[in-house]
């Protein structure tokens, strides 16, 4: 068993948790991933570590309240124990010889995105951030990624804080400006990667794309996670999460993401049914 | 003694009505009661050079279980078993049989005549032993020694079984929740039930061997770090075959496209067959499994029980479908369609072209080709060539692609010095050793995909390689 030895809400449809993990906290590098499983019965669920400590074995994770399961996770506090954490899967992300780099979050992707931007900061390399929400109240690790950034844009789609407007918009205009990075690293839903792969490529920017699909095992079992990149089938728990931005074909990333839409709304809806019964 | 059967025919299996169980997903054989174990253990005729023992890959003493069946003593029977295997009531529901032991038995030589029914006097026993024997296996002296075990799979959890029985201290390190292998998440419930499994596995603890899930070694703890910082005097790599092969035909990625392994680790390990499970599956109206092994059965058979229409789609022809005979046999009785001498070129999707549009790019169906086999090649096997012009669709909203797996990269490229060979597969010699001292490996992740029981020789053959290693340190 897994212990939860933090919860914190981040925002209202994100959490961010500490759990007890020893063997895993050892190992974790920034890009990594890890699957948890909330009880007896739960489905499997892949998550990108967002910190580790490895003196105290504990590894920070952070999730948007999207399904079932991250529902039920979300009910369990401080104390209790979650029956399987299995990880550090996948590769860890390049940042070896980096020195200008542009962090792009977007949502919960942010939580994903620290710990990268923390790492590039922390061998010297010159970070700019720019985070996304949607509106202010999702708004998450504004001070964390000031703290590790050079240059620092915040945007909100609704303009109720920072400045209105997406990601793309500040990357493009440092882009025109002639501003130069080594690497983009984005991380953040599909849609907004998307684009932000589209801008870097018309200036010739090398970008990577953090790719968060279905998936069950993570070792490279069940071709669940396969994606299409430059041309060829990859598996994202074993060859990525991490691909060139530029390469990977993100209208069929979506679609495969939609699979079990109907399914985990249907889900969900039950859950948060169930959790209601049991407060009356 | 008791005077031998002659009956040409085996006792037949008592099953599930094959338009019953197709709706379900418990066991399909329900086993033979004693009297069908005795009368069929009298089948055997004792014979002199005993070619089913040479024919098991564990070489289990048949003659010699079977003449215990017959005189009634069970437990004798199990025990026997119990010296070579240490999966028996495993084996004796997915071995195929009819290549190894039952394939030599003399009894089935003559046409019209069948073998002794082995694999279900096996399967027989070791049940009798489950049910009747509350004894738990005690472990004996310890040696000082401790080995790791990659993969808790058939070739691992026998690896295990027989390091901790000669007094190492073993501990099996498994990537899933559960312990298995593919007897957990590849075997569906109603070929192997997965108490069965548990059992074997409870049987292994209790004879001290340790089993660690949630580990994926190579990421969580190296190969080199499990000698140096863990301790462990050797290694045994059972990490099983891997990553699923798709055909590079269009449309693969659609919504609605399962490897087999995908398909089958939803359903048996996520147990997304049943209503309370968070695990989604889809429940497809029509599907199509395209290969034609023993896995293929299991997803078609599988998809069936989910409700759907299923179509096993095969380049080759019958006669060359490498599935167990009884499986291709239950899964017609069951009601899979075969199209064989049919190869897929595409795989279609819905003509909704608005990616909003929750029907959006599924699988609306399969594009295929019809075969004819060519003259034998240097293999022996007949190549299937394409008959021009042939090409028609089967109206499909799933696809499960059987083609078997390629090696799993991960601790190749986490293990410093591990040599491979052409495909990937992990380089071993005849007894397992791999090139790094210390470290042995068995099973698919040294083979490519094969069985069960090729597993288990494998584990075993190791053990007692390791055994060997170890002692003269």
């Amino acid at each position: 068993m897994y212990q939860i030895v933090g919860k914190k809400s981040l925002n209202p449809t994100v959490t961010q948790m500490e759990i007890l993990a020893p063997f895993v906290a050892k190992k974790a590098l920034p890009g990594q991933f890890i699957i948890l499983r909330v009880d007896e019965n739960g489905e499997r669920i892949p998550l990108t570590v967002a910190g580790c400590d490895r003196v105290k074995g504990t590894v920070t994770i952070i999730f948007q309240i999207v399904g079932a399961s991250t529902e039920s996770l979300n009910h369990k506090k401080v104390g209790e124990s979650i029956p399987d954490f299995v990880g550090p899967l996948g590769r860890p992300t390049h940042t070896e010889g980096l020195k200008k780099v542009c962090v792009v979050g977007g949502g919960v992707g942010c939580a994903i995105a620290l710990p990268v931007a923390r790492a590039l900061h922390e061998q010297g390399a010159e970070v700019t951030s720019i985070i996304g929400f949607r509106n202010k109240d999702l708004v998450i690790l504004e001070e964390e990624f000031k703290a590790c950034s050079k240059e620092f844009h915040l945007m909100t789609d609704d303009g109720s804080y920072g400045r209105q407007g997406n990601v793309v918009a500040p990357l493009k205009e440092l882009l025109e400006k002639g501003e130069t990075f080594d690497e983009v690293i984005t991380i953040g839903p599909l849609i907004m990667m998307k684009f932000v792969c589209a801008a870097t490529k018309e200036y010739g920017v090398k970008t990577i794309a953090s790719m968060n699909p279905i998936m069950i095992d993570g070792t490279g079992m069940c071709g669940g996670c396969r994606l299409t990149v430059g041309g060829e089938m990859k598996f994202a728990c074993v060859d990525g999460p991490e691909f060139d931005g530029h390469l990977i074909d993100f209208d069929e990333a979506m679609s495969r993401s939609r699979t079990y839409a109907e399914f985990e709304t249907h889900e969900r809806e039950k859950t948060c049914n169930l959790f209601k019964q049991e407060v009356k | 003694m008791a005077k031998f059967n002659m009956n040409p025919l085996k006792n037949p299996m008592p099953s599930q009505d094959p338009q019953v169980r197709n709706g379900n997903f418990d066991e399909v054989a329900l086993g033979y009661t004693a009297e069908m174990a005795i009368d069929e253990a009298k089948r055997c005729i004792n014979c002199k050079n005993r070619p089913c023992v040479a024919a098991c890959p564990v070489n289990i003493k048949i003659p010699e279980f079977i003449a215990k069946i017959a005189e009634g003593d069970f437990e004798g029977a199990y025990q026997i078993i119990a010296e070579d295997s240490s999966l028996p009531a495993v084996c004796g529901r997915v071995c195929p049989q009819e290549t190894q032991c039952e394939g030599k038995c003399t009894r089935g030589i003559k046409a019209g005549c069948e073998a002794v029914g082995i694999g279900r006097l096996e399967r027989f026993v070791a049940d009798w032993h489950n049910a009747n024997c509350t004894t738990q296996p005690v472990p004996g002296p310890r040696n000082g020694h401790k080995v790791a075990v990659v993969g808790s799979g058939p070739a691992g959890l026998t690896c295990a079984g027989d390091l901790a029985r000669l007094g190492y201290e073993v501990t099996v390190f498994e990537a899933f929740h559960v312990a298995g292998g593919v007897l957990v998440y590849g075997i569906p419930e109603f070929r192997l039930p997965k108490s069965i499994v548990q059992k074997e596995v409870d049987n292994l603890k209790a004879l001290g061997v340790k089993i660690e899930t949630n580990m994926v070694i190579g990421r969580v703890i190296t190969i080199e770090e499990l000698k140096t910082e863990y301790g462990f005097d050797a290694v045994f790599i059972g990490s099983g075959a891997g990553l699923p092969k798709f055909m590079k035909i269009p449309g693969e990625s659609l919504k609605g496209v399962y490897s087999a392994n995908e398909f089958l680790t939803r359903s048996n390990l996520m147990k997304a067959y049943k209503a309370d499970s968070h695990t989604p599956i889809q429940h497809g109206k029509c599907v199509a499994v395209v290969g034609g092994g023993n896995v293929a059965m299991d997803a078609a058979r599988t998809a069936k029980r989910l409700g759907a229409e299923v179509h096993i789609i095969y380049r080759r022809g019958e006669e060359e479908l490498p599935a167990r005979r009884e499986e291709i046999e239950h899964a017609k009785e069951e009601g899979i369609i075969f199209d064989l001498l049919t190869n897929p070129v595409k795989v279609l999707a819905t003509e909704v072209t608005d990616p909003r549009d929750p029907a959006y790019g599924w699988v609306a169906g399969i594009e295929c080709v019809r075969m004819e086999l060519g003259e034998p090649d240097a293999s022996g096997r007949r190549s299937p060539k394409v008959v021009a012009g042939s090409e028609f669709t089967i109206p499909v909203d799933c696809v499960i692609m059987s083609l078997g797996t390629s090696p799993n990269p991960l601790l190749k490229a986490t293990t410093p010095g591990l040599e491979t060979r052409k495909w990937g597969e992990i380089a071993v010699d005849e007894v397992g050793k791999t090139s790094i001292e210390g470290v042995y490996c068995g099973g698919d992740a040294a083979t490519g995909a094969a069985t069960v029981i090729a597993a288990m020789g494998a584990g075993k053959v190791a053990a007692k390689a390791i055994h060997e290693y170890i002692q003269s340190k």
